[in-house]
């Protein structure tokens, strides 16, 4: 069954199941492979993409769910990396293995656009849905503080 | 079939068997031994087609030999080469080395890196460099002592003549080589790379979605795989009904793989092949199997646990014995019982395991996220029947590895099924999957009698352990002898006593076991740095004083558990990590109340790390504010990346401290996905600051020993806050009640 969406900014037709979910859809039928696989169940954050602007778990999305939305994955953030969160992340030295990196930059664009200042309370709050096994998230803090354009906090909020 | 001979601490090595199960495995750790007996039968390779590429137009490549895992391995070993070059760190790219055990020492573990490729990678930088100014000084038929090499080229001095290596890489490929044993090294007073901070080369790649991982390969005409494997550790099908899981659409193929390796390796299964990994998902879900849940069914952490007290109970294997530690605890008037328990813990790399492999009638090529592409070409090599020479393993980046990618279970079930289809397939595993078939850190149980005496020292030490060992996973009768590979630091404590008595008993357990990021450091550290603590408290000392008062004075204590390597405990450097942590933790100023601190300090993959910690328990949560590190890595190749590595370590400790247990029940890993075995999260996160040693000695390793220090520090926290011990790992409710 045929599914229209536009996907970072070109219109997109795939013929698969309804029930497909977008992370495979984008992975496996488009070759978009920077949207990432960690835990199929909405509890890891790898997955997460815009879909309206908004950020959601693509393995927790239908594709049907999407017919005629505006989806953005990593790859669509920037022709180059030079999005202002992609520059503070690389400026940061965020990453480690990287895995996690394109789902915990999808949140942060989209905390971003909400919360142009967040608090640390704030940012706890938004990206507490993306997991990062190697433990990069102390500079990941530090990088949307960056790419907020406010200097760290020195301590946690309470 | 062999590789490198084996030299590591971890005595893991299997012969080859019948059945084809068994391979020969060397974890390797080179060090200083490169050079060394062991290798004489592998002569360096040209620095210019192994390690450097330059183009006549001056593109200069570096050849990584190690897997990049986060660990930063593919910015701190080109660091080295770049080094002795004299290369403009600006041009350099790096490229992963194709797999080739002749040349390269590929097996990545071990904290090993940096510390094996130190001596080997400056001599091929060092050989290449004087090929270039001999080739440089030909040409202008000039003494090479007038050229020198500067900004990725050679400098004629007198005449102000610059050649790049562009210039000059075609002359110089044709030279000789030097005598890699006698080729000058760089003096370090004049290093401008290493031991400067710099920025990870490939985090532009990881924060773009370009950074491929190995579940990324993709190959004409790929199929998907995942594999119903019997939950129960060591079982197998029964019988199995396939008809549905082929009605599933997208699913083209249903087939069975053995088991390999008598459960040690593999579990083997039913394998659902699809278009897309969706369509595989769902098509396992349709199947419909009765399972033969094999012997290891009755296990659980409960069987386990009364194993283990069983075992203490009764006499086991002396690992040493000095002085006599029950005379002097019968006659001891402060002495202490306790027992530590931890748990089996998973590895959960964010990405989970995957293998992408075609094989051909005369040729299969593979990629694969790996931290041992010699096993993965091996293993290839076997179940194709095809010489080494004919597979094509390209090492890709991982989704983390801590250990877990070292295996090659995962290979072997991706090879059997490119085998048995001739197509090229990747094998997909599940977060499921992966939670419930990894190969654990063990779990282990921890018998402890200690005792002061009336000035103040420890009197006597005493420690039962009894754990299910990762050798015996190899061995299971034993012949392995699994007893000091089981204690770490904990068999060659640097704390003085008289009377030293360390004691093992093997547990029996069907759950397959392996390296976790620091090994038995990982357990041997919370034991030691606890009772250690215990015994501080028993003395009414403050517990960094006493640590230090019985460390005693600066000497070099041979490694017990690995005598073959001259790598000796150096007092006088874990008691400068004690206190550097301490002085930059402001330790015995005062804090808010409720807050208070706890130490850790110790030696584990040469390297000397101490942690303090500042918690708080509020209404029985426990509060982690912050660590603060101190390490001792040797020269430090790049200090950014030594600081990431701590960072890193302190998160994966946290984890296993702070969040959930695996817990056995019939036989089976319980807990599946992140609902029920969860990670941090950035709301838990204390701030970690990490103070490094600008040491001048040799580089050693930094991947794991950030680890050993963090569960004993919070602990001694906890109890320097509330009275509270924890002894058993995860944490619970009840004990901060």
């Amino acid at each position: 069954m045929a599914t229209t969406f536009i996907l970072n900014g070109k219109s997109q037709t795939v013929d698969v199941s309804p029930d497909m979910p977008l992370l495979w859809v984008l992975r496996d039928t488009l070759d978009k492979t920077g949207t990432k696989f960690g835990c199929g169940a909405g509890l890891c954050g790898a997955c997460t993409v815009h879909i309206n602007g908004e950020a959601a778990r693509s393995c927790q999305t239908a594709i049907s769910a999407v017919a005629g939305k505006k989806v953005t994955t990593i790859e669509g953030l920037s022709a180059d990396g030079t999005h202002p969160v992609q520059q503070a992340w690389i400026a940061e030295d965020v990453p480690q293995c990287g895995y996690c990196q394109s789902g915990q930059i999808m949140s942060a664009v989209a905390l971003l656009s909400k919360k142009p200042n967040p608090t640390d309370a704030d940012i706890d709050d938004f990206m507490s849905g993306n997991i990062c096994r190697c433990g990069t998230y102390q500079r990941i803090r530090k990088a949307i503080h960056r790419a907020a354009g406010t200097p760290a906090s020195k301590a946690k909020s309470a | 079939m062999t590789t490198a001979p084996v030299l590591n601490r971890r005595e893991f090595l299997k012969t080859g068997a019948a059945g084809g199960a068994a391979l020969v495995v060397a974890f390797h750790l080179p060090g200083s031994a490169y050079a060394a007996a062991e290798d004489q039968e592998k002569k360096p390779a040209n620095p210019l087609n192994a390690w450097v590429r330059i183009t006549p137009d001056n593109r200069v490549t570096l050849i990584l030999g190690k897997s990049e895992m986060g660990q930063g391995a593919m910015t701190a070993l080109p660091m080295i080469l770049a080094e002795e070059l004299y290369l403009d760190w600006k041009q350099v790219s790096v490229e992963q080395a194709p797999t080739d055990p002749k040349i390269y020492d590929h097996g990545t573990g071990g904290s090993g890196s940096v510390a094996g490729s130190w001596l080997p990678l400056r001599r091929a930088g060092a050989a290449a460099r004087e090929m270039f100014i001999t080739a440089a000084a030909q040409h202008w038929n000039v003494s090479r002592d007038t050229c020198k090499a500067q900004d990725g080229g050679v400098l004629h001095g007198a005449r102000k003549q610059f050649l790049t290596y562009g210039d000059l890489v075609e002359a110089a490929s044709k030279l000789p080589l030097p005598d890699f044993n006698t080729v000058p090294l760089k003096n370090s007073d004049d290093f401008t790379i290493v031991g400067h901070d710099r920025k990870r080369l490939e985090a532009a790649a990881k924060s773009t979605g370009a950074a491929k991982f190995g579940i990324d390969s993709r190959m004409p005409g790929m199929e998907y795989a995942v594999i119903a494997r019997c939950p129960v550790f060591g079982g197998k099908v029964a019988k199995f009904d396939a008809t549905k899981a082929k009605a599933v659409p997208g699913v083209r193929d249903v087939i069975s793989i053995d088991a390999v390796g008598e459960g040690a390796f593999t579990s083997g299964g039913i394998v659902v092949l699809a278009n897309n990994s969706w369509a595989a998902i769902q098509g396992r879900k349709a199947l419909e199997i009765t399972w033969d849940e094999g012997p290891n069914a009755n296990e659980s952490s409960e069987s386990l646990r009364q194993h283990f007290i069983e075992n203490v109970a009764k006499p086991g294997k002396i690992v040493r014995n000095e002085g006599d530690a029950n005379a002097a605890l019968n006659s001891a008037s402060k002495k202490i019982e306790v027992v530590y328990e931890l748990p089996f813990a998973p590895h959960a790399c964010m990405e989970p395991m995957n293998c992408t492999v075609h094989i051909r009638p005369d040729s299969a090529e593979a990629w694969v996220p790996t931290q041992a592409p010699q096993w993965a070409q091996e293993v290839i090599a076997k179940v194709s029947g095809l010489p080494l020479e004919k597979v094509n393993v390209h090492t890709t980046l991982m989704g983390g590895g801590f250990g877990r990618r070292y295996q090659a279970d995962f290979v072997m079930e991706a090879a059997q099924v490119a085998k048995a289809t001739g197509k090229p397939v990747q094998i997909l595993w599940t977060r499921e999957d992966d939670m419930q078939h990894d190969f654990y850190r063990p779990a282990s149980y921890h018998k402890m009698q200690g005792a002061v005496d009336a000035q103040g020292k420890v009197a006597a030490w005493k420690h039962f352990q009894s754990s299910t060992s990762i050798a015996a996973v190899w061995d299971k009768d034993g012949k392995d002898k699994p007893e000091a590979s089981e204690f770490a630091t904990a068999a060659f404590i640097p704390y003085e006593t008289p009377n030293f008595r360390v004691e093992y008993a093997l547990a029996h357990s069907g759950v397959p076991r392996a390296w976790w990021r620091s090994v038995e450091h990982s357990s041997s550290g919370f034991v030691v740095e606890t009772f250690v603590d215990e015994l501080a408290a028993a003395a009414g000392a403050d517990p960094l004083q006493f640590r230090l008062q019985q460390i005693g004075e600066a000497r070099k204590i041979p490694d017990f558990t690995n005598p073959k390597e001259n790598k000796p405990l150096d007092t006088a450097r874990l008691k400068s990590v004690l206190q550097l942590a301490a002085e930059n933790a402001g330790w015995g100023k005062p804090l808010p109340k409720g807050v208070a601190r706890g130490i850790a300090g110790y030696y584990s993959f040469e390297s000397y790390t101490a942690a303090v910690a500042e918690v708080s328990v509020d209404n029985g949560q426990l509060n982690i504010h912050r660590i603060v590190y101190a390490v001792d890595c040797g020269r430090p190749v790049n200090p950014a990346g030594v600081v990431a590595q701590v960072e890193s370590a302190a998160v994966y400790a946290l984890s296993a401290m702070t969040k959930d247990a695996i817990t056995i029940e019939r036989g089976r890993v319980k807990q599946a996905n992140f609902n029920d075995y969860d990670m941090p999260r950035m709301k838990e996160m204390p701030k970690i600051e990490v103070h490094v040693v600008m040491s001048k000695e040799d580089p050693t390793g930094i991947g794991e020993p950030g680890l050993p220090v963090v569960a004993p520090a919070i602990g001694n926290a906890v109890f320097a806050a509330t009275g509270k011990r924890l002894r058993r790992l995860p944490i619970q409710a009840a004990d901060l009640a």
